[in-house]
């Protein structure tokens, strides 16, 4: 007997926009205890129609036909308050980025008691008690603390704890998981994934998980729907699809997944480093500590150092607040170390100030994670791609030549000259950050998180043109990922960082496969879908 | 462009308060050729209440001078006054605002705290201050209100490069060789100009209104007649010839209401996304 059942639901967007459906023809049933997984890379229309079933749709979006049953009742047809009724106490939804889904100035107690509060359930005592067991059954270590504490003073794997523990309260018959772990380290996301799946099996829950990542799919779907520009493309059970995808979208979706195995190992190289870092340092503090207690030390890079060989490429991997991105911030002078020497070409350019800073940094470029954050929304393509040579003197009409043959490198037409960043996807506009930090002609390229804000899809063309480009022209670059699958693909040595010292450097080959430290191990097991990796190679 | 024109005229207010200020910029631009004459020039006997006489529409006043067209060379200065006392307090608070923010550290601390020394005088009492220190002319009735009302524009303008100067671009435009002056001038200030138009059209309403002030008291520019002036005037016969303190209180307001309403609109024009109200 199926708990949730939606037949031929079509999503209408408002005029204007690129088409005219969010969602449309989907049908699927949910069976109580079951976990399924929507699978599908952004703007496929994944979220909208799972928000749909909580009639929790953007303003201007509305569904314009099909049924949406549960229980007996037609979801859709439902008033505001009957509604109200339904969302939390029947079925209940976690988020992608808990802290902005918690109230920052509610204690974490009193967030959860709210939930029973608005349903009319309890006495505050008995909600006080209610929170503290929900607490204890997410694994929050040291509830009665939590309980007390502010959203900002847990982490982020706590906080999706807690934001679970709320969705759990009045004990819903489904939980929809938009995207509850892309945001979280691996580490934590294999916790949270497990406390889903111990949930469902302790409570019969059935659960909607809406995700773009297939190793987590893999790990925990019993059966799986792909997504593809609003229609589902493609569904059965988890072995069906991840095993044997009918669908070419499908088939592309899987191929693209980065793998952890197949790396040859490269021979080490004997020339001089074009890049070395000895003894690097870098604390942070915050708060005075005059008046009011100690101030916040952060002891971010602690005693780093490496070479990078010309030609190479090193993936530096880390959880977040291992202090990996600020390395690649010190590097580039975006930050200064506190200590320590960065050697580029003979110049230690931590020590570097005005005038020879800036003409040492032009050797060493950045490609930035967000897209959408890291070209001006005011600046046309041309001048994103031509300012940085002419402040450096080249004439303008040499600077637009080379800026043309840039964009065909990267992949794009010259058109797009005259074009403003908002007019490109987002594999596009990193495509443009790549080609800025190439009209400098640089010898080093630091990549910071460069296609974590990807679609896997999107992702493995980026990964490739960044290979290219830097066996064609004999880049050295610095990949800082969090993604240990990314940094399999395109790295030569892997460095593994933890609070904020180096903890582990090899060859690729090795520190995937047979790691010397257990810090490294357990971040390698951690990552989701290794089964699965294995089945999909067994099978050829 | 187009899209900017299209959210503007969601807001029905906004164009309302744009017909309103056209009309009052033509009576500003007109008045010299409807009213050749100058407006203090006496020309029929006085408090002639409105609609009495041809020729004199809103009536004379306490000395016989003609209220219409005192109000239409009011328009003009009170017009000029905000647009550019306006322009110089943007002139001053910019810079400031887009030093301190840019550099942070000693830079930041010392010209925020000379940004609150004027912040701590009430504005209006400084600028009584300094007009008893200048000669009262209009040039220096500018100056004073540009003055009290520039902190406002640097603390605006502060908070935008403060969170601009984190942004990816910037850190990428200082890594492409790009100079500060550079950065500041082609990355960051275009980026924080929405918040700065929306402030500058609701600074005109305020620079109207610290101009009709002080002309009400007298601290105005003697030669010059505006719409304080002329409240100020008839403030000893308001009830007896309450007209004469009505009219030109409502051009104020109406100048004023619809300067907010233009402001309002352009809130929702540049920044779509945060107001996107229920349709």
């Amino acid at each position: 007997m199926s708990l949730l059942s939606i037949r031929d639901l079509a999503i209408a967007l408002p005029k204007g926009a690129d088409r005219p459906y969010a969602a449309h023809d989907i049908s699927f049933d949910l069976t109580p205890g079951e976990i399924l997984c929507i699978v599908g890379e952004s703007g496929s229309g994944k979220s909208m129609s799972a928000n749909a079933v909580m009639g929790l749709l953007p303003q201007g979006v509305r569904p314009v036909g099909g049924t949406i049953t549960f229980d007996g009742q037609d979801v859709l047809r439902l008033s505001e308050k009957q509604l109200l009724d339904l969302r939390g106490r029947r079925i209940s939804m976690i988020f992608q980025e808990p802290l902005s889904a918690l109230n920052p100035l509610m204690r974490v107690g009193a967030q959860i008691a709210e939930v029973f509060e608005a349903h009319g359930r309890l006495t505050p005592p008995e909600r006080r008690a209610r929170a503290l067991t929900l607490l204890e059954e997410v694994g929050i270590p040291d509830p009665q603390a939590a309980i007390q504490a502010y959203p900002f003073q847990l982490s982020g794997g706590q906080r999706q704890r807690v934001m679970i523990a709320m969705a759990l309260a009045l004990e819903p018959d489904i939980l929809i998981a938009d995207e509850p772990t892309t945001a979280l380290d691996v580490t934590t996301q294999a916790q949270i994934l497990k406390l889903i799946e111990d949930l469902r099996q302790a409570r019969g829950m059935a659960v909607i998980f809406i995700t773009h990542d297939f190793g987590v799919v893999a790990d925990i779907a019993d059966r799986v729907i792909v997504m593809q520009t609003g229609e589902i493309v493609e569904s059965g059970t988890a072995d069906e699809v991840l095993l044997r995808p009918q669908h070419p979208y499908t088939r592309a979706l899987i191929d693209a997944i980065p793998r952890l195995t197949g790396q040859e190992d490269t021979p080490a190289a004997q020339s001089d480093p074009v890049l070395s870092v000895e003894g690097l340092n870098k604390t942070f503090r915050t708060g005075s500590g005059s008046f009011f207690g100690k101030p916040r030390v952060v002891k971010a890079v602690q005693d780093v150092s490496f070479d990078l060989f010309p030609g190479e490429t090193i993936g530096i991997v880390g959880e977040s607040g291992s202090g990996k991105s600020t390395v690649g911030r010190c590097l580039a002078r975006l930050v200064n170390p506190d200590s320590g020497r960065v050697i580029v070409e003979g110049a230690d350019i931590a020590h570097l100030s005005g005038a020879e800073l800036r003409a040492r940094r032009r050797r060493l470029q950045m490609i930035f994670q967000d897209p959408f954050s890291s070209l001006n929304p005011r600046a046309r393509v041309s001048r994103i791609l031509t300012e940085g040579p002419i402040a450096y003197g080249a004439p303008r009409t040499e600077a637009m030549t080379r800026a043309r043959e840039l964009l065909g490198m990267v992949g794009l037409d010259a058109s797009a000259m005259q074009r403003f960043p908002h007019e490109f996807s987002g594999g596009q506009r990193q495509r443009i950050g790549i080609a800025r930090a190439l009209a400098l002609d640089p010898s080093i390229i630091i990549a910071d998180e460069a296609v974590s804000a990807l679609d896997v899809s999107i992702q493995a063309q980026v990964l490739d043109l960044l290979a290219d480009l830097s066996t064609r022209l004999s880049l050295s670059m610095l990949f800082i990922t969090h993604d240990l699958r990314v940094a399999a693909r395109i790295c030569d040595r892997i460095i593994v960082m933890q609070k904020g010292a180096i903890v582990e450097t090899g060859p690729t080959a090795k520190v995937l496969h047979n790691p010397d430290t257990a810090y490294a191990q357990s971040l390698l097991d951690a990552i989701p879908g290794q089964e699965y990796e294995r089945a999909l190679a067994g099978a050829g | 462009m187009r899209d900017f024109w299209k959210r503007f005229r969601h807001n029905r207010g906004a164009v309302i308060g744009l017909v309103i200020l056209a009309v009052v910029i033509a009576t500003a631009i007109a008045a010299p050729f409807l009213f050749p004459q100058s407006p203090w020039k006496m020309v029929q006997r006085p408090f002639l209440p409105p609609f009495t006489q041809e020729g004199l529409p809103l009536g004379t006043d306490a000395l016989g001078r003609d209220v219409l067209s005192g109000l239409a060379h009011g328009a003009y200065v009170s017009l000029l006054v905000g647009l550019v006392s306006t322009i110089v307090a943007l002139a001053i608070g910019v810079p400031v605002g887009a030093l301190a923010g840019y550099f942070v550290g000693r830079t930041d601390d010392a010209l925020m705290r000379f940004t609150e020394f004027f912040q701590t005088i009430p504005s209006f009492a400084l600028a009584i201050v300094l007009l008893a220190i200048f000669q009262p002319s209009l040039v220096f009735v500018i100056i004073a209100i540009a003055i009290v009302s520039w902190p406002p524009v640097a603390r605006l303008v502060r908070g935008e490069v403060l969170s601009l100067r984190t942004r990816e671009f910037v850190e990428a435009a200082s890594l492409s060789g790009l100079s500060n002056s550079q950065i500041i001038l082609r990355h960051v200030l275009p980026n924080a100009l929405p918040p700065i138009i929306v402030l500058a059209s609701l600074m005109v309403a305020q620079a109207i209104l610290l101009e009709s002030s002080l002309s009400f008291l007298g601290l105005g520019d003697p030669n010059i007649m505006s719409w304080g002036y002329m409240i100020g005037a008839a403030r000893t016969v308001i009830r007896t010839a309450w007209w004469l303190s009505f009219l030109p209180g409502m051009a104020i307001l109406l100048t004023v209401l619809a300067l907010n309403l233009i402001g309002e609109g352009l809130n929702d024009a540049l920044n779509p996304r945060l107001t996107r109200r229920s349709e």
